[in-house]
């Protein structure tokens, strides 16, 4: 069952950035196309025009799966439209074998005035399901989207998550020999997300599969190769860890600037990394020194674990000594941990409040960086356990 | 496992290779057909889900229509030349007649518009929404029909045994409307210029189709009538409407052959314009 399903050769796609060009060009191609002609005629680009995939090969058999990973416009979703044959590529060569199902638009084509029931049947024909097929598994879809009461109901009357749910159900449904996922595993809540995880397992083991995804903990669970585009191009295409490691580090380390708001009652804050190296299951340890002018009830510190992108990866609530900081120095050291995060630069945003969590004491973003070398995950978000614990002060201690 | 369906993507055009087309376009129109029975399903009961009238809309603009037509007439602002039929007859059944062409040349595009976000997201046969877009006429047209048909039989006017014919002749109207609708759909998507003009243009259309104004005998006007391709088709519905015994039986097989050729040539257009106009649609 080593058959090769997907064949991409050379494949390039120009896209335009100005839109009154690009109807234009639209315009151009469409009479080119009539008149039996190819828009890959064109071999320049046009004014205003760039390559928004660039050159792009590889193949995939069934049972393997690809991560496609890149900033945003590097050109993954054109590449994903061409392979479901939604847009011609202007050059190359692209084949595909066998039923292609695509898990991207989630409840496309829902209407809004029509029940859960109606659109199940209109969404999952479209998607190309027979009505008998229908019939035999519309009460499993709604039993796995969980929406039994309100099936009956107008669509319009359901949260987004509720919709999205529905859109998922139908479209799992199918059993495609490709499958194509373009950052649908995010949908609904955690337990929701556990069982879409399950069913693409499912759905993975007799297929090629693609999968876009910004999270590196997907592709990293679930890919064992991986292409890294940037700017239309394959800059790397090999195992998943070395391409996410690569993309890691070409992302700008735009972590953002250190910064450090205190309370009135605060004179100074220094926060000091003990630890910046971690693995699997290792503690983060950093020192924590406060000098107040007055004494402050301090409840807890909530500690974000942040990605470079803003994502939070682990949150953690840590509890200070008798709920207080008193006056004059105070040296604390928090440790955070066991650590289960995937591979990757971090930082931490601290927020320690005061008056039942009403006002910020000390909001620190950013001081504290760390890099992750390991590879088990827990997802994308979860709570490892926190310690604070109160060092002794020195001379310069002041009172 | 080896015997699965391959499909290749390649920048060529879909009309380079024109021997494999009819066998292409029957497949997806087949494959297509339960698409479009559903989406018919869904915009028909959505269509009148939200309404008080429901059905009655169908209608309710072809008397407005007629109305006030009568009123120009009787008026005296337009001189209207006598007609063999009473004139109310005349310019209902005219009306509605071309609320049902009306219904069909926008179709196409209002149907295209409508699923510009399940287009840029999912593959499925693209023949459905044309389909879907045909059926749904020709349920609206049937409602207009048999109202039509009993507005005349109140009003005194019963058809002929020939009335069996009409459900052909309304068919014809709607591929009529349909070919027309899709001419203009590929540059109607990309720029909303043709959706703004189209009401336009038809408005002058109909001034030289047999709907509110009879044919005139004499004149350029007359010439312009008589090389008008909807004039044999309005009549010949109108005449078996009205138990007259149609006219313009040559003229109307030559136009219906006509508008499948056209239909069929849009069809083809249609299908291999989608991409390109998928690409523009959505940023």
């Amino acid at each position: 069952m080593s058959d090769t399903l997907i064949k991409v050769k050379n494949v390039s796609k120009k896209f335009c950035r100005n839109h009154k060009k690009s109807l234009w060009y639209g315009l151009q191609d469409l009479c080119l196309e009539i008149t039996g002609h190819s828009s890959g005629e064109i071999k320049n680009l046009r004014p205003d025009e760039f390559w928004a995939v660039r050159h792009v090969n590889f193949e995939l058999k069934r049972g393997q799966c690809l991560g496609l990973i890149g900033r945003n416009g590097a050109g993954k979703t054109t590449l994903l439209r061409m392979l479901n044959g939604l847009i011609k590529p202007d050059t190359g060569y692209i084949e595909m074998r066998g039923k292609i199902g695509a898990l991207i638009a989630l409840g496309a084509g829902f209407n809004p005035i029509l029940t859960g029931r109606e659109n199940i049947y209109v969404n999952g024909t479209v998607l190309g399901l027979s009505k008998s097929e229908l019939d035999d598994k519309i009460e499993e879809i709604i039993d796995f989207a969980e929406l039994a009461e309100f099936i009956d109901m107008p669509v319009q009357s359901y949260s987004s998550g509720m919709a999205v749910r529905l859109g998922f159900s139908i479209a799992s449904t199918l059993n495609p020999d490709i499958l194509i996922l373009d950052e649908v595993l995010a949908v609904g809540d955690a337990a929701f997300r556990n069982k879409c995880w399950y069913r693409i397992g499912k759905l993975l083991q007799n297929a090629a599969v693609i999968l876009v995804s910004h999270e590196s903990y997907a592709i990293s669970r679930i890919c064992d190769q991986s292409i890294l585009l940037e700017q239309g191009e394959i800059k790397k295409h090999g195992p998943s860890g070395e391409v996410l490691s690569l993309y890691a580090s070409t992302l700008p380390s735009t972590f953002h600037t250190k910064e450090c708001s205190t309370h009135e009652s605060v004179n100074y804050v220094k926060l000091q990394t003990i630890n910046s190296k971690l693995c699997s299951g290792d503690t983060l340890i950093f020192d924590f020194e406060i000098e107040m002018k007055k004494t402050m009830p301090a409840d807890h510190a909530v500690i974000n674990i942040m990605d470079s992108s803003d994502d939070i990866h682990a949150q953690c609530l840590v509890v200070f000594p008798n709920n207080s900081i008193a006056i004059g120095l105070n040296k604390y050291r928090i440790s955070i941990g066991p650590l289960f995060l995937s591979k990757g630069n971090f930082s931490l945003v601290t927020l320690i409040s005061t008056h039942g969590g009403k006002q910020p004491l000390v909001h620190s973003r950013h001081e504290i960086r760390f890099t992750f070398e390991g590879h088990v995950n827990y997802g994308p978000k979860y709570y490892p356990p926190g310690y604070v614990e109160t060092l002794p002060i020195g001379d310069q201690q002041i009172i | 496992m080896n015997n699965s369906k391959i499909t290749i993507y390649t920048p060529d055009s879909s009309l380079k290779n024109l021997g494999s087309l009819p066998h292409k376009l029957l497949h997806d129109l087949l494959a297509g057909r339960e698409l479009a029975w559903q989406l018919t399903i869904r915009d028909i009961r959505s269509q009148y889900r939200q309404t008080i009238f429901g059905l009655l809309w169908a209608f309710i603009l072809p008397l407005a229509n007629t109305a006030s037509w009568l009123f120009i007439q009787a008026s005296g602002l337009v001189t209207i030349q006598a007609t063999t039929l009473s004139y109310p007859i005349y310019l209902f059944s005219g009306t509605i007649l071309w609320a049902i062409f009306m219904d069909a040349v926008n179709a196409p595009l209002q149907k295209t518009n409508a699923a510009k976000g399940m287009l840029s997201k999912i593959n499925f046969p693209r023949e459905a929404l044309i389909l879907s877009g045909i059926y749904q006429t020709l349920f609206n047209a049937g409602i207009k029909t048999i109202i039509l048909l009993a507005a005349l039989l109140i009003l005194g006017v019963s058809p002929s045994w020939q009335i069996i014919f009409l459900p052909l002749v309304i068919l014809s109207l709607i591929l009529a409307g349909t070919a027309l609708g899709l001419l203009v759909t590929p540059v109607g998507i990309l720029y909303t210029d043709i959706g703004k003009a189209l009401p336009l243009l038809m408005q002058f259309f109909m001034y030289i189709t047999p709907v509110v104004f009879p044919m005139p005998k004499t004149g350029w006007a007359a010439t312009l009538f008589m090389i008008n391709p909807l004039s044999p088709i309005i009549l010949t519905a109108r005449d078996l409407m009205t138990g007259i015994t149609p006219q313009y039986i040559s003229a109307f097989i030559f136009i219906n052959i006509a508008i499948l050729t056209l239909l069929c040539l849009m069809w083809v257009i249609f299908r291999a314009a989608m991409p390109i106009l998928i690409e523009r649609m959505s940023a």
